[in-house]
């Protein structure tokens, strides 16, 4: 923020330090509660989670229903705060922390006050549900506007200008008309767009986008799905992308990490996952995804029994209980730690 | 062909809202042969669910069946009146629906629902027999027969989808109606019933109505697909002939809009606009507005069915040859 900052600041700009880490991060929910005694059981929703992202990078975290990703997509934006570990967010102009540091590095935990107004500006999320997210009294207009009526960013014409600008941006046209619309009145896909627009409209650098297609018809989603990329290349915003469905993606992803209760069990570049998937969850995963082609004979899915509840889990391996290839080691140690397999596929499994 | 199950002659079907008559379901036919299974497939508002609500007498009550015929075994359902249709259902024809939550009572135990559900439709049975083919039916769907004695809410998302379609088949129907028995499931769990489902029509060569938006699921259970796009029927033929060289241009955008794990990564491609108002759909060929193929004459009339071989398409500039790569 003080000038003489400055030069540090541009030089840490060009370097190839990660743009989001996380540490450790790990989030527990208490599932028992008395008046007179603490909680005795968690869910244990992330575990001892740790990644990073790249500037503009398309990061995707894919797994079934209550494996913790959309946990992680909450707590990246701070909806949530976390148990333990961190989240840093590089942060050149020194404006998400409230103690001067020349790290060019914010962790996130501690952030409150005009730092967390600061982090919103920068950070935002895209909701599963577009019939949930919106204020069905106001019009798009003022959905939209929102954002920059909170950060007080420019006067009521300038943000009437910013707001038509992206409705044009995310093919809702004409603008002049879809603007005093109220939500009622548009089309599942076309309050995904609004919701794109309301998400992008402070100029974020960092969007977590949680299922974002999951509730649209095919021909619609895909439509979603092409504007997000697109917008990510203009825009160069950096997405982490949570879904359940590994086509989506395959499209949207540059990066995937496989969950499995709380955990990361693999993480790699797309088309490496997809071709060369090395966990035995994540080559179930793969094999139990139907495939458009009635010539496709897929793999059986060689996996046992049901996911195990993230109650107090035991210290060993998640997967050990359903996993094909378990031996002794995986029931006496604990969860294995991501080890890195060439070119950064990492995955955490004592017997690949 | 054998005689077919169940016959469904230009069925239509209506809603009525306060903004009008919504034309849901709109001269829709196809035969069923016995021991086959096909897909329904098109994306909400196609009215996919609104003919399974009609086959199974099931309706609402905004909607009513303006025309048609559902023939099952040469017998009209239509023409009956409640007291005689509840001969037919769940005994002849049973449904699976989509939310399996809501289709059990959460008050009672999940074995008791299925042995009321025997014993109303056949009187004669005894309480032990009833139970007996409860175990067996567990068995069949794959759950512990210890379960019949639980609650609803002490089953997960797929046990009780199982539960659900082993009441389905309490009765041995002829004809299983399945409306999105899997769509709210995970991959994994979806996986396992669909394989289920699958062998256990094989075993009873038992007839099924498969009613999804997932293409790749059709692609693997049916031996015909329906494609139904705003209230019709625009394409019918076997799964393979419909997947490798579709007719209908809605057809082969469905088809190339669907993202898959497996083969070259294509293009995403996208179908502009939006599905129709049915209240007044557009005239012609219902599809024009999106067609890139929409000619003068498919905004004017009702388009012609184009048959090859029993594959067939209503279309007035059918695809002749599609992209043979664009399915891999």
């Amino acid at each position: 923020m003080t000038s003489d900052q400055q030069p540090t600041n541009q030089s840490l700009s060009t370097d190839h330090r990660p743009f989001v880490t996380v540490k450790g991060l790990t989030k527990l929910f208490p599932v028992s509660r008395s008046l007179f005694r603490g909680p005795r059981a968690f869910i244990h929703a992330v575990d001892d989670v740790s990644f990073e992202l790249q500037e503009g990078e398309r990061f995707g975290l894919v797994g079934e229903s209550g494996c913790g990703k959309t946990t992680i997509g909450k707590l990246l934006v701070k909806l949530q705060d976390p148990t333990q570990g961190s989240i840093t967010f590089r942060d050149t102009e020194n404006v998400l922390s409230d103690q001067p540091n020349d790290s060019g590095y914010a962790d996130i935990s501690k952030t409150k006050g005009q730092q967390l107004k600061a982090f919103r500006h920068k950070v935002q999320m895209i909701f599963q549900d577009p019939y949930e997210s919106m204020n069905p009294r106001r019009t798009i207009f003022d959905t939209v506007a929102e954002p920059l009526v909170v950060q007080g960013i420019g006067n009521s014409l300038e943000q009437l200008d910013r707001v038509a600008n992206l409705l044009e941006l995310v093919g809702l046209t004409p603008p002049e008309t879809m603007m005093f619309r109220y939500p009622h009145e548009l089309s599942g896909g076309q309050r995904q767009r609004v919701a794109i627009a309301r998400a992008l409209v402070v100029e974020p650098g960092f969007v977590v986008a949680d299922e974002p297609t999951s509730m649209l018809d095919v021909s619609i989603s895909t439509g979603i799905m092409r504007l997000m990329l697109d917008l990510a290349e203009r825009l160069g915003v950096t997405y982490l992308y949570i879904t359940h469905d590994l086509a989506v993606a395959r499209y949207m992803c540059q990066r995937i990490a496989v969950m499995y209760l709380g955990k990361i069990v693999e993480v790699a570049e797309t088309e490496e996952l997809l071709s060369n998937p090395l966990h035995p969850y994540t080559r179930a995963l793969l094999s139990a995804v139907p495939v458009p082609d009635p010539g496709h004979r897929r793999e059986p899915v060689n996996i046992v029994g049901d996911v195990a509840t993230p109650i107090n889990p035991h210290p060993r391996c998640r997967f050990h209980d359903r996993c094909p290839m378990a031996t002794e080691v995986c029931y006496d140690s604990p969860h294995p730690p991501l080890v890195d397999h060439g070119n950064g596929h990492l995955v955490a499994c004592y017997r690949v | 062909m054998t005689e077919p199950v169940l016959q469904v002659i230009d069925l239509s079907m209506h809603y009525t809202t306060r903004q009008g008559e919504v034309k849901a379901v709109d001269r829709v036919s196809f035969e069923l042969a016995k021991g086959e299974v096909i897909g329904l497939v098109g994306e909400s508002g196609c009215g996919k669910t609104s003919v399974a609500i009609s086959l199974m007498g099931l309706l609402p009550d905004n909607a009513r069946v303006v025309g048609g015929q559902v023939l099952l075994g040469g017998d009209d359902l239509l023409a009956m009146d409640e007291e005689q249709i509840r001969e037919y259902r769940w005994q002849r024809i049973s449904m699976v629906f989509q939310a399996a939550m809501n289709a059990l009572d959460p008050v009672y135990r999940v074995g008791d629902q299925i042995v009321e559900a025997i014993e109303t439709h056949d009187p004669n049975i005894s309480n032990a027999d009833a139970r007996d083919t409860v175990d067996r039916l567990f068995g069949l769907v794959g759950l512990d027969a210890r379960m019949a004695a639980r609650y609803p809410h002490e089953f997960s998302g797929g046990m009780r989808q199982r539960a659900v379609i082993a009441m389905a088949l309490a009765c041995q129907p002829d004809v299983m109606v399945a409306d999105e028995p899997t769509t709210a499931l995970d991959v994994i769990v979806q996986d396992r019933i669909l394989r289920q489902l699958k062998a256990i029509q094989r075993d009873l060569s038992m007839s099924m109505v498969y009613i999804t938006h997932d293409i790749a699921v059709v692609a693997e259970v049916s031996d015909r697909i329906g494609v139904m796009y705003a209230g019709r029927l625009v394409e019918l033929g076997d799964t393979s002939q419909v997947f490798n060289n579709p007719i209908h241009p809605y057809t082969a955008s469905l088809l190339s809009v669907f993202p898959s794990i497996h083969g070259e990564k294509h293009e995403l491609v996208t179908l502009g606009g939006d599905l129709p108002n049915l209240i007044d759909p557009p005239q012609g060929c219902r599809f024009h507005p999106r067609c890139p193929h929409a000619t003068d004459v498919c905004r004017r009339d009702e388009p012609p069915v184009v048959d090859r071989d029993g594959h067939w398409a209503a279309c007035w500039n059918p695809l002749q040859q599609w992209r043979a790569t664009s399915d891999q």
